[in-house]
């Protein structure tokens, strides 16, 4: 109580002001990353427009801005419809419109979005579902399309859909191509979140599609989480092994006290020169010899000596090093002397009290070390670029011939995946909602993996204090 | 050997003597913290060391057990003999010396187990017991220690959840566990209450009968309450060594008799 009243004037303001500025931009960037990541797979509503010209279409809209030539306002319609010859620049799915030229905006509940591949989504009318000779119309076209796809894939009809822009010809659709159908303006509420988890899980289990500016990001998922655990295999023990050298073994003179800081400098060079050093040494060094030895036969054509898992893993195993060094380290120097000569004294060798005393107490930093070796190993992208991640691997790699977990395949990674969708893109439109949510699902991943070292760590220290 | 001349000091025969230290001198990174000591450690008795802070009482006793390998920095001349056997000697195997000269530090060092995992500790180094001989050889020493009845319904909770008398008891458990000839006690009781003083000053009075216990101290109540002969260090050198009711009611020393009755530091 003293202490807090002795506390007065401007300073703890001023303190208090900048945790609050910090929380507020934290919960700034959570809430930017959640409503836009997330809001992009809810079923938005589809408007009818009529154009003062006359011409009317259909689409979704995105947003407004400020005319870019004159005063007033335009809108952003998300229109879809890739292969509608009767729209003005064929293959654009989206359409500025300007507020003073539109006349009229409807939402017809029977306006239907289909999503196929290819051609990306369409946004109209169905006319009609025909399938071994029946042809049903309208309400009951869309009955049967529903049940069609609630079927699993290889169980659907090879049935044909009669299509119609609001602006153009009908067109016949193969329903082979059509992987999902909403009617968002005549959806209930439940229906909606139904259709909105399973937009979500969809993203999570997919491949990427339409050059990354569609479908999921599940090879990205793989190739994140199975880099960062492999990258930790390799990282924990030579980092453990390591502090123990450093702080039991090695006599502490000013050789010692050179390699500690050493290490905790590596710990500030910048990640590309890490990347760079892995392209010389693991890729066209090692790599290339492993290929020399191993794999002569598939040569000229590299097996090893290409960019690929295993080296990126071992490229954030190295920048990740000192990280782990250092905690690892700091949490051995906390355990008292007291404990180590407590098992001295009881006949225990060095080893023994090692193994026995020190090591089971630096579990919890240990684990530490790991969290913040992860942290830093999954947000990683720049040395990535140069040992081993894809644009595009749609093949997660996993299969069945021996070893299985294939760790010289180039393989895809969130954060690329991130800057490849944002930046080469067809479509800057259609990769915005992508982004957010791709960036949000990399905070995720990052957030669980050190969540699951919290809790180990908090169930080791409890286990410590209690049984 | 120009101290043995001048400093009064009971010597023991052969046979009842369980350590003779002869000469020792050691230092710290070339800093001296004991210089010539030679005194017996009567078998079975309560021996205490007394004397000023810093005087090298307790790096006396961490040289019995060799504890002062674990720093490079320390150098040490003269000899130390375990039961007639040079402990310095390149044969001896340290780990063994150290479980059979036992020792209990001034802050209980209790591991981050269960009780019952921190006295099967030194047993399980050996490895040589089956469970139910092991769980015997935990209670006997639980037992000896005084400790038993406090924590035998929760042999599997944390040490770190006993008292600190407690802890102080549970080491002593520990150290007995492995069954030592000796045990080495550096101010066991400094950072107790009253209470917990008193119950390790009784344990010490019944472990004379088992084993010969080494007690640096600078309680000197406590010294002359528990031990049966008393060496006052000073400066790192042994000014005067006799039975503990010489030293307290007859000292031999001028200063000898001025720290006993405080007239010093």
């Amino acid at each position: 109580m003293n202490r807090k009243a002795a506390w007065h004037g401007l300073w703890p303001w001023l303190c208090a002001a900048s945790v609050a500025l910090s929380l507020l931009l934290l919960g700034l960037l959570l809430t930017l990353l959640l409503t836009r990541g997330l809001g992009h797979f809810w079923p938005a509503p589809l408007e009818a427009v009529t154009l003062t010209s006359g011409e009317t279409f259909a689409g979704e809209v995105i947003r407004e801005a400020e005319l870019p030539d004159r005063s007033g306002q335009e809108r952003l319609y998300f229109i879809g419809n890739r292969d509608n010859s009767a729209q003005d620049s064929h293959g654009t799915r989206f359409r500025w419109v300007s507020l003073d030229t539109i006349l009229k905006r409807e939402a017809p509940a029977q306006l239907v979005r289909l999503s196929r591949s290819p051609w990306g989504d369409f946004i109209g009318q169905l006319e009609a579902f025909e399938h071994s000779g029946q042809r049903l119309e309208d309400n009951a076209a869309w009955q049967a399309l529903s049940q069609a796809l609630a079927q699993p894939k290889n169980a659907r009809p090879n049935a044909r859909l009669t299509l119609r822009p609001l602006n153009g010809e009908a067109f016949i659709q193969p329903l082979a191509e059509v992987y999902r159908a909403s009617r968002p303006n005549a959806m209930s509420w439940l229906s909606k979140v139904r259709y909105w988890a399973d937009g979500v899980g969809r993203f999570l289990s997919q491949g990427p599609r339409a050059a990354n500016t569609g479908g999921g990001v599940w090879p990205a998922i793989f190739g994140t989480v199975v880099m960062v655990i492999v990258m930790s295999v390799i990282v924990m023990p030579f980092g453990v092994l390591a502090a123990i050298y450093l702080n039991e073994i090695a006599q502490q003179h000013r050789f010692t006290r050179l390699v500690r800081i050493g290490v905790r400098n590596l710990a500030g060079v910048p990640s590309i020169v890490y990347g760079v050093f892995g392209l010389g040494a693991f890729v066209y060094g090692i790599g290339a010899t492993v290929d020399e030895w191993f794999f002569s036969a598939s040569l000229p054509s590299p097996t090893f000596g290409t960019g690929g898992l295993l080296w990126a893993s071992l490229t954030l195993s190295l920048l990740t090093l000192p990280v782990v060094i250092v905690a690892t380290e700091e949490g051995l120097a906390r355990i008292p002397d007291a404990q180590r000569e407590g098992a001295v004294a009881l006949g225990a060798t060095r080893l023994e009290t090692l193994t026995r005393v020190v090591l089971p107490m630096a579990a919890p930093a240990m684990l530490t070390a790991l969290i913040l070796a992860v942290a830093r190993a999954a947000g990683e992208v720049a040395p990535l670029m140069l040992v081993g991640v894809a644009k595009l691997a749609p093949q997660v790699p996993v299969d069945a011939t021996f070893p299985y977990l294939h760790l010289e395949r180039k393989f895809m990674h969130l954060g690329y995946h991130l800057f490849d969708t944002a930046f080469h893109g067809d479509s800057v439109q259609a990769a915005i909602p992508l982004v957010y949510a791709t960036a949000l699902l990399l905070v995720l991943i990052v957030l669980v993996l050190n969540l699951t070292a919290i809790f180990l760590r908090h169930y080791l220290r409890r286990k410590r204090a209690t049984t | 050997m120009t101290n043995a001349v001048t400093t009064p000091a009971v010597r023991f025969a052969p046979e009842h003597t369980s350590l003779c230290i002869e000469g020792l001198s050691l230092a710290y990174a070339g800093k001296p913290a004991l210089d010539e000591l030679t005194l017996d450690i009567p078998r079975h008795r309560i021996t205490a060391f007394i004397g000023p802070s810093g005087c090298g009482k307790s790096t006396l006793l961490r040289a019995l057990n060799r504890l002062h390998d674990l720093n490079p920095d320390v150098t040490r001349q003269g000899r130390i003999a375990f039961e007639g056997e040079d402990i310095h000697a390149a044969h001896t195997d340290v780990a063994e010396l150290r479980r059979r000269i036992g020792m209990v530090f001034q802050a209980p060092n209790p591991f981050p187990m269960s009780i019952y995992e921190n006295v099967a500790f030194g047993l399980r180094l050996q490895n040589r017991l089956k469970k139910r001989q092991r769980d015997d050889v935990i209670e006997w020493a639980l037992r000896s220690a005084a400790l038993w009845d406090e924590v035998k319904d929760r042999l599997h909770t944390s040490a770190w959840q006993l008292s600190g008398g407690q802890q102080q008891r549970l080491v002593i458990a520990r150290t007995l566990a492995v069954k030592p000839d000796i045990l080495l006690l550096d101010e066991p009781a400094s950072a107790l209450d009253p209470i917990s003083t008193l119950k390790i000053e009784e344990l010490m009075g019944d472990l004379k009968h088992q084993l010969t216990l080494v007690l640096v101290t600078h309680n000197m109540q406590q010294a002359a309450r528990v031990s049966d002969y008393t060496a006052f260090v000073d400066h790192g050198r042994l000014i005067e060594y006799g039975t503990t009711d010489d030293i307290f009611t007859n000292p031999r020393l001028r200063r000898t008799e001025n720290y006993i009755t405080g007239r010093m530091n």
